[in-house]
């Protein structure tokens, strides 16, 4: 059941057609704004305005927006903790994602999250979750309400290429397959689960997603550089999905330029400099499209400057936001637990919920 | 006695193990070529070797499992969990499996495995990486639980607890890896179920274990210097099997009482603590028993608020002198 319906390359499929100009200006913005974002979050917290982890998704950000972009109002997101890509890519505002990372009262996650677990679900992201894993049953049942509400969309599940190890994505695998789920399961797959490369974590015969042949659900795998294929590949999925609510696995091959985490003590041990830099020289989603965009005479070098320039402004204003938003009070700890108790309801009235003394 | 880091004292700890019995082999992620998230097991593959030292792909409800296992055969494997946290994707095999086959076996097997990691808050990682379930795991028998707070304890507490034919769940902290305490250079190994009183005092009995144990050593000479009060601090290690007749011994003379820990209130070691402590020595008891923990919620990311969040010396203080 492997469905490639184009061969690679064959990129300018009717859904790219479609974007107009102004389309792709925003796609090359909006993967700019990602990496702009990411390199001054990576400033702050080397100066110590941060706590915890920073994971980034620089390298990957055709990803994100390529198949972000080819989301309706019934579609839904939810990934792992290298979530700032998607965050950006769903619409949520530099702001609340920096004043998060910088654990104030104006996060996305008011503060109590941290740069793991943002959330944006009047933007159908469903977070930012820190298991490895954790988040690919949920995947499932997003899909599941979907389609027990009888509402025509899907919902795009991403996990690492490490992640496809966890138990619980195999029981979600079958889950998807056997009721039939909308669920998109999308294995970034940039090579390296912390300092272990894809060989020595999986066994596998000619993929990852070739795992999906077990579950009889249909997979594709392809390179991820190029956002026009992202959405060319990824919209045949998301097209079974809506129609017929089969779920896919797909595997998207990419690269993370920066170490897992910042805290990644090995990160230039377990991959030599020359693989680095051959990503970042020759597979730089940024770049391409970019190049695509030029030899299109949408935009010109002066314009792909500006988008740049206006990236990183954002993403300094995002800084100064965050610096001068307030802290959470003391008393933001213990709000947000129950819902019934932060709603002061009838049902929160009986019984003890807390238990300091 | 050389000065060693909490993270050198379990490195020589496993290093002298794997040496002396050919049956003990690590597992974990990361653990082997990568030197260890956290650096515990480094340089220990480079001398040991892939037999001994074992990466796995993020799969803790199979390597874990592969462990308990493994152990039914005799081998001691010793699990490397990057946080405690990440156990719970593997928690039916440590509570089912690793918990109850002697049980259910009529004690025809036993699981001599160790199952190592952080566990702790403190660190800005957010709730799903702060999980302390030292509590949830005591309350499985057939588990045993080990929190040391020192590097000597850590270094004592971990070969025994290698050498134990049951399965321990050994509970350390990342906030601790890179303190220094004296280790002594010569073998010595620390029974499990013996609790070790770090500072002798006459007044109040602080008890407590893990990181917090520290925690009530700060708040001790902050007690003696400015309040004029005498702080005994009683250091638990392990927390099943528990050492009660040190915990009451220290209550009988001192009459007073506080519990500490980083965990949740809600069945907490500290409620294990109060319940045995009223039992056994109430007659002794001058004033109801205090306790301090975590406040009860999720582990808030925000750095300035987590530390709020976790008990520090202060909040122990406020609680000393509210019941004196
Ligand atoms: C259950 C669990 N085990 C281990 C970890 C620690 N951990 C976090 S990310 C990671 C590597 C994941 O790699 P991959 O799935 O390839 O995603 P990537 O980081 O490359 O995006 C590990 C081991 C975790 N968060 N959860
Ligand atoms: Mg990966």
């Amino acid at each position: 059941m492997h469905t490639v319906l184009q061969s690679p390359g064959e990129s300018r499929s009717t859904i790219n057609e479609q974007l107009t100009k102004a389309d792709k200006i925003r796609l090359l913005r909006d993967m700019y704004r990602i990496r702009r974002f990411e390199q001054t979050s990576l400033k702050y917290y080397n100066l110590g305005r941060m706590g915890g982890f920073l994971h980034l998704y620089s390298g990957q950000e055709a990803v994100a927006v390529g198949t972000i972009s080819l989301l309706g109002e019934n579609d839904h997101v939810i990934t792992a903790y290298r979530d700032h890509g998607h965050a950006l890519a769903v619409g949520m505002s530099m702001n609340e994602c920096m004043a998060e990372l910088f654990g104030k009262a104006t996060g996305c996650s008011k503060g109590k999250g941290g740069s793991m677990h943002f959330f944006a679900p009047d933007k159908r992201y469903w977070g930012g979750h820190g298991i490895v894993g954790g988040q690919t049953p949920l995947g499932a049942g997003i899909a599941y309400a979907l389609k027990y509400k009888n509402i025509p969309g899907c919902c795009l599940c991403y996990l690492g290429d490490g992640a496809i190890n966890q138990g619980a994505f195999h029981e979600s695998l079958n889950l998807a397959a056997l009721f039939q789920l909308p669920v998109i399961y999308i294995i970034e797959n940039n090579g390296y689960s912390m300092g272990t490369s894809q060989k020595r974590s999986s066994a596998y015969k000619s993929s990852l997603a070739e795992r999906a042949e077990a579950y009889n659900m249909a997979w594709d795998v392809f390179i991820g550089e190029d956002l026009y294929e992202v959405r060319n590949r990824t919209n045949i999925a998301i097209d079974r999905a809506r129609k017929t609510q089969q779920p896919t696995l797909l595997e998207i091959q990419t690269y993370r330029y920066y170490g897992h985490s910042v805290a990644d003590a090995n990160a230039k041990k377990y991959r030599t400099s020359e693989e680095i830099d051959d990503y970042k020289n020759n597979h730089d989603p940024l770049q391409i499209f970019s190049k695509a965009l030029l030899q299109e005479e949408v935009l010109t070098q002066a314009d792909i400057q500006e988008i740049d320039k206006a990236a990183k402004e954002e993403a300094n204003a995002a800084v100064a936001f965050a610096e001068e938003s307030p802290l959470p009070e003391e008393s933001d700890i213990l709000n947000d637990v129950y819902w019934e108790v932060d709603n002061q309801t009838e049902a929160a009235k009986h019984g003890y919920y807390f238990f300091n003394n | 006695m050389a000065l060693l880091t909490y993270r050198e004292a379990l490195r020589t700890a496993l290093d002298e193990e794997i040496l002396r019995d050919e049956n003990v082999v690590v597992i974990g992620e990361e653990v082997a070529q990568y030197n260890g998230a956290y650096k515990v097991t480094e340089g220990l593959w480079a001398a040991h070797g892939d037999k001994r030292l074992v990466d796995t792909p993020i799969s803790e409800a199979g390597f874990v499992g592969m462990g308990i296992g493994a152990s039914m055969l005799g081998l001691r494997p010793v699990i490397e969990l990057m946080f405690w946290s990440f156990a719970y994707v593997a928690f039916d095999q440590i509570v089912n499996n690793a918990g109850c086959v002697r049980y259910m076996s009529g004690g025809l097997l036993n699981v001599p495995i160790v199952i190592r990691g952080p566990a702790n808050g403190g660190t800005n990682v957010g709730a799903t990486h702060s999980h302390t379930p030292e509590n949830l795991l005591a309350n499985m028998p057939g588990l045993k639980v080990v929190a040391p707070a020192t590097a000597y304890d850590a270094k004592g507490l971990l070969k025994t607890s290698i050498r134990d034919n049951d399965p321990v769940m050994f509970m350390e902290n990342t906030l601790l890896y890179g303190e220094k305490w004296e280790v002594p250079d010569t073998e010595y190994l620390i029974p499990l179920g013996q609790a070790d009183v770090k500072r002798v005092g006459r007044d109040i009995s602080l008890i407590a274990h893990g990181r917090a144990v520290l925690t009530c050593l700060k708040a001790a000479e902050l007690l003696a210097a400015e309040h004029d009060i005498d702080a005994e601090v009683v250091d638990l290690r392990s927390i099943r099997p528990l050492d009660e007749e040190t915990v009451i011994t220290s209550v009988r003379k001192t009459h007073r009482a506080v519990v500490v820990e980083e965990g949740k209130p809600f069945c907490g070691i500290g409620a294990q603590l109060v319940s045995t402590i009223q039992e056994k020595a109430f007659d002794d008891l001058d004033a109801p028993i205090g306790r301090v923990a975590s406040l009860d919620a999720p582990a808030i990311y925000s750095p300035p608020l987590e530390k709020r969040q976790l008990p520090d010396p202060q909040r122990v203080i406020e609680k000393v002198l509210h019941l004196s």
